[in-house]
């Protein structure tokens, strides 16, 4: 059972701005019936201003999906178009006051479908699937949407991008493309950093350091081969 | 607000002579079997009783009963002694719709070098009888096939593949742990090598298993420790479950001239209210050869897991197999199997009833489905066209 706060389970139940607006400026599809959830936005907005008058949504998907898409419709209403475009999906997750972690995917989803509904309603094109490069199949996720979703919630491992994305949750063979984007994302993110000045550790703070690499990048390899590994003593720099 | 609980392929309530019996147990009778004195040693022939009552639910003998910790450990024992007394053989036979207790420890067992025949099924869930026959050889260890399938219900021809088995002298074992109690079970003239059951899927609690092992069969301990159960599985007894799950074979066995009856009645009654009712489902399994108390429905253009929330919030307890309820992000592997189009795995629920359910708890199911199916269906993109109607269950209607 998820654990879902109050607020995600009102909106799912008495989810807000359910519908399709008639003759909407803005439309944003995302998301297909096949991967597990879909979401359709329609939005009013003023010509003028570029205000957001009126947002609608539908959504196809779990009790998260539902909640984030009203909350998403509540969130953007009343906004500019660009005040609309500085929302992040972590924005809907908070508004509902977060969602589980293997649920962020549904926020991801609102903030694509907001996105999409700019685009359309400044007639940009979406960019032909053709160039987009596909990483994810079972789940169509392009390494783009990767891209941006990992640097925005700055997320490290694939698991993250799973939980964030669904790239990587199917068969699973796209794992070592995610880890290798993840290294080019990060790589170049790391560069402009001025090296930081060596320092003296206490013994206390070299092991905090080492159990956290441990823990953090060579434990689960290897337990993925049926091994393991454990820090006994420090020797100096040892 | 009252608990109508239709999942119990999941787990069952604790039957209250079940919970009468195993009491004592946990309070005054806290011997040991093993001790010497009267106070432990009088609990062995409880013991014994028990196992007598379960060897006689399935037409086994008392001492072709082990008592587990749960049914995946007597599957994985099962499996494992095969793999230790025939080191030479490295090929298991097993489903694709699989139980994880077999399912995900022959995966694991792929990945340590062994060779492992998934059997692919048809789309009702019936089992491809002739893969299974061109996958035996020489080099087959063990095949191990479950009787009756957790999600849809399907029974699997256990009489057919034990018969094959047995001419081949290759070990048989049967993960029965969603049939037993709910289809009669006769060993004495089923070719079946080992039977694994759990206790809290027919009323007893939680944490009690049951392997079967046909006299004569070989079989190599997977817990090493004390004598216990003869030195087959060690550990001290779990006196109370195992006091507990005797009787919870006892009343199963009492259960077999009315109850299934009563039971797949109110599943047939629940199944053909909500067909009627909800427009676009579609049953999952073999209508025709599926145990009594399950029914697997798909409603396709809505989610399960919003299914299963919204009947949550009337105190409908249920299952599904849509992917968003598995933590992963895969849906049901037994639906993908049969080939189940995505749209509708999304959509699946699982009903499975007991003796404790009654004509009220299915009435109010009918009453509720159809107006949960319908405000997803409005929410959802897809659903709105379709869906126009969704009806009214006739009692309502004015």
């Amino acid at each position: 059972m998820w654990e879902y706060t109050d607020k995600l389970k009102d909106f799912f139940l008495n989810p807000k701005n359910v519908g399709e607006i008639e003759n909407p400026d803005a439309v944003g599809e995302v998301g297909n019936i096949v991967c597990g959830d879909a979401l359709k936005l329609t939005l009013l907005i003023d010509k003028e201003s570029e205000r957001i008058t009126d947002a609608k949504f539908q959504t196809f998907g779990c009790a998260s999906a539902i909640a984030s898409s009203s909350a998403l419709t509540e969130l953007i209403k009343g906004k500019t178009l660009n005040e609309a475009l500085n929302l992040t999906n972590k924005d809907i997750a908070d508004f509902l006051g977060g969602l589980p972690r293997e649920k962020m995917h549904c926020s991801v989803m609102g903030k694509e479908a907001l996105d999409a509904a700019i685009a359309n309603y400044r007639g940009q094109q979406k960019p032909a699937e053709a160039e987009e490069k596909i990483i994810c199949k079972c789940f169509d996720v392009s390494e783009e949407k990767i891209r941006k979703v990992a640097l925005e919630n700055h997320l490290t491992t694939v698991e993250e991008i799973t939980d964030y994305t669904k790239a990587g949750g199917g068969c699973g063979a796209c794992i070592p493309d995610i880890e290798a984007l993840l290294k080019t994302i990060w790589s170049v993110k790391a560069m402009p950093k001025a090296p930081v000045a060596l320092k003296k550790l206490t013994n206390l703070q070299k092991i905090a350091m080492i159990q956290d690499i441990i823990e953090k990048d060579i434990r689960p390899r290897l337990q993925a081969d049926g091994g393991d590994l454990e820090l006994i003593d420090i020797e100096g720099n040892k | 607000m009252k608990t109508i609980y239709l999942d119990n392929n999941a787990t069952t309530a604790i039957a209250p002579e079940v919970y009468e019996a195993m009491t004592p147990y946990l309070t005054q009778l806290y011997g040991n079997p093993s001790s010497m004195h009267t106070f432990g040693g009088q609990i062995h022939k409880k013991i014994e009783d028990s196992r007598s009552m379960v060897a006689s639910l399935i037409g086994a003998q008392p001492e072709e009963i082990i008592f587990t910790s749960c049914g995946t450990e007597s599957d994985n024992s099962a499996i494992m002694s095969a793999l230790q007394l025939y080191p030479q053989k490295r090929h298991i036979i097993t489903t694709r719709v699989e139980h994880p207790a077999v399912l995900s420890l022959c995966k694991y067992l792929s990945r340590k070098g062994y060779r492992i025949t998934f059997l692919p099924v048809d789309s009702l869930g019936r089992l491809d009888m002739d893969f299974f026959y061109k996958s035996i050889d020489n080099d087959t260890a063990i095949v191990s096939i479950m009787y009756a399938n957790n999600e849809t219900g399907v029974i699997f021809p256990i009489r057919e593949i034990g018969e094959t088995l047995r001419e081949r002298k290759i070990l048989f074992h049967t993960d029965a742990v969603q049939a037993i109690g709910k289809i009669p079970i006769n060993l004495r003239e089923l070719p079946v090598d080992m039977l694994a059951l759990s206790g809290h899927k027919l009323h007893a609690p939680k944490g009690i298993g049951v392997l079967y092992i046909r006299k004569g069969v070989r079989f190599s301990p997977y817990i090493i420790g004390g004598h216990q159960e003869h030195g087959r599985r060690a550990g001290t007894e779990n006196v109370a479950s195992i006091i507990a799950i005797g009787k919870a074979c006892e009343l199963a066995s009492k259960s077999f001239q009315g109850e299934t009856l009563y039971i797949a009645n109110l599943r047939d009654k629940l199944e053909r209210a909500l067909i009627e009712r909800c427009p676009n489902p579609r049953i999952n399994g073999d209508v025709g050869n599926r145990l009594p108390n399950t029914t697997n429905l798909s409603f396709e253009y809505v989610e399960g897991e919003a299914i299963l929330l919204r009947l949550n919030e009337h105190g409908i307890c249920a299952s599904s197999g849509s992917a968003c309820t598995s933590g992963s992000l895969e849906p049901s592997h037994v639906l993908k199997a049969m080939g189940v189009p995505f749209t509708a795995i999304h959509g699946s629920i699982r009903f499975s009833l007991s003796r404790y359910n009654t004509e009220e708890d299915i009435n109010t199911v009918i009453e509720i489905m159809p107006m949960v199916i319908k405000t997803l269906r409005e929410l959802s993109p897809y659903g709105r066209k379709k869906d126009e109607k969704c009806s009214t269950p006739y009692y309502l209607e004015s």
